[in-house]
């Protein structure tokens, strides 16, 4: 192939070029400051309003109820912290699930240490939280349930409507981390039961560094970053007004081009899907079959290691991503991997695959015929596999 | 992330393969960490290694350490090849980002578990060549899910 074939959109994605002209007069145009009472002050708060009730639309939520930070990462900071710190005369418990992205797990040890208790749920083979055992975690203590809309992953998408119904039924507060669900499938906080959620913009076409939390009205919450009046005095600091702007545009184009794009999606990701798994051996899919984000796909070769398969993808142009070890800068495999059931040297053998709108069948076709052959040569050198058809061979006779 | 050595015997892995009938074969790490190595000796009777070939299962570092470790050791004595220390294979490969540090002590390991398999098999001692911690049992890690 004559270009890069970049099947990484999880990590993150190119901002589209209608995204990118939508935000360039922000920069040295409009830069007035949103809190300035001149004309020029008041175009950049005109825009950053229009695209807070752009965003709130897609929710179907209120403007006001649309707070923007710097991404997922501080919105899922944001949601957990300042909801334990603002109903800690409630209870001192918190429930998440064992899968969630490192933002929640990683501000849920945080808050172990300031006192607070945690649940993490379980989840079955297929990466689907185990609804039964999270509403018997429940206790009168409980202030707070966060669970990820969909998989980072292994893109599987959690029954977000039924876990709000439980959050409801028990007067508990329900946040998700929507980060990559937010433009994939269609989300309605009200429908849902959602109280608060997190989303990130430059996982749909949008820019870096620009993310919302959506806070349901009468939430009690408390300011993350203190200083100015912006965000209704939540989250203060000069807003980031290109950004704020681009991800408008972004969610936008998301949502009106989501049956659209999504149908696509599914399409190649499910010819990739049966190809990949019916032409190489002793492969499996990680994350539901079927529930699962539009553009994911996440095998495990067996035999293999995640690292050396993605340097021999990079050299024939393909960007994937991988949870072994090696590429997540500790001795363990994902999380998330070793959550839904596979033993540590089939986790290190994973490989992600995340399409865009971009993507076509012919560069599928390039990818699965990469993917096979470097999976065969990996086997070559591979001691557990000489290992394993020893042991075959050894039946046989 | 990689020198152009590493990258380069990475692609094009030197000695890799098995060795029939070895005169040692020694296997070290495990697939929890996400690295296997096995090397295969041929040694003459004046202990000379004529062949050596490895199987590596592990991250881009893994093969290439095991792939220069092969070439340092091949044609060498048995005194020579306990030599090849990780420090001389990170240096031929002009170094490895800290955190692959433990890939060029597996193939350390992996020889010096070669040349023990190798001495039980022949009855004899190799100076200075302590029993290998790491070493596993064929098969073991290979389970089918």
């Amino acid at each position: 192939m004559d270009h890069i074939i970049y099947l990484d959109n999880a990590a993150t994605t190119r901002t589209s070029q209608s995204v990118l002209e939508a935000m360039l007069p922000y920069f040295s145009e409009n830069y007035g400051n949103a809190s300035s009472i001149y004309s020029l002050g008041a175009k950049s708060k005109e825009a950053i309003n229009r695209s807070r009730e752009t965003i709130a639309a897609t929710l179907g939520a209120k403007p006001e109820e649309i707070y923007f930070t710097a991404g997922g990462s501080e919105s899922d900071n944001w949601a957990l912290k300042a909801t334990a710190e603002a109903y800690r005369t409630k209870g001192n418990h918190i429930i998440t699930s064992k899968i969630e992205h490192h933002a929640i797990l990683h501000t849920c040890e945080y808050l172990e240490k300031q006192g607070f208790e945690v649940s993490y749920i379980d989840v079955d083979e297929n990466g689907v939280i185990k609804l039964d055992q999270l509403e018997k975690a429940i206790r009168p203590e409980t202030i707070l349930i966060s669970v990820m809309f969909a998989n980072n992953e292994i893109g599987t998408i959690q029954p977000i409507k039924e876990i709000g119904e439980i959050a409801k039924k028990h007067d508990v507060l329900f946040h998700t981390d929507a980060v990559q669900a937010f433009g994939q499938v269609p989300i309605n906080v009200d429908e849902l039961h959602i109280d608060m959620l997190s989303s990130s913009g430059h996982k749909i076409c949008g820019p870096k560094g620009i993310g919302f939390l959506y806070i349901r009205k009468g939430v009690k919450i408390r300011s993350f970053v203190h200083g100015g009046a912006q965000e209704r005095k939540r989250r203060a600091g000069t807003e980031n007004v290109p950004g704020i702007v681009g991800y408008g545009k972004a969610a936008e184009e998301a949502v009106a081009t989501m049956p659209e794009r999504t149908a696509k999606e599914i399409e190649l990701r499910d010819y990739l899907i049966d190809r990949i798994l019916k032409e190489i051996p002793y492969t499996r899919l990680n994350g539901h079959r079927t529930k699962r984000l539009p553009n994911n796909a996440n095998f495990s070769f067996q035999f293999i290691e995640g690292e050396s398969l993605l340097i021999m993808l990079d050299m024939k142009g393909i960007c994937g991503s991988s949870g072994s070890a090696c590429t997540s800068g500790s001795l363990d495999p994902s999380h998330v991997l070793l959550a839904i059931g596979l033993p540590h040297e089939i986790a290190h053998g994973s490989l992600r695959l995340t399409l865009g709108a971009e993507t076509t069948k012919e560069e599928i076709d390039y990818v699965i015929e990469q993917v096979k052959e470097i999976v065969e040569r990996l086997r070559s050198m591979s001691p557990l596999y000489e290992d394993f058809v020893r042991k075959n061979q050894g039946i046989q006779k | 992330m990689y020198s152009e050595k590493v990258m380069d015997h990475f692609q094009n892995p030197r000695n890799v393969g098995e060795i029939e009938n070895a005169s040692g074969v020694g296997t070290v790490g495990n697939a929890k960490c996400g690295d296997i190595m096995r090397i295969y000796l041929d040694i003459n009777d004046d202990g000379i290694i004529q062949d050596v070939k490895f199987k590596t299962f592990g991250c881009g570092a893994a093969v290439a350490t095991s792939s220069m470790a092969t070439e340092m050791v091949k044609g060498k004595s048995v005194q020579e090849a306990l030599q090849v220390t990780n420090k001389a294979v990170m240096e031929a490969l002009d170094g490895l980002p800290p955190v692959k540090v433990h890939c060029s002590l597996l193939a350390e390991e992996a020889i010096h578990a070669a040349l023990w398999d190798y001495a039980e098999k022949k009855g004899i001692r190799i100076e200075g060549l302590a029993k290998p911690k790491s070493d596993i049992h064929e098969g073991e890690e290979a389970e089918e899910y």
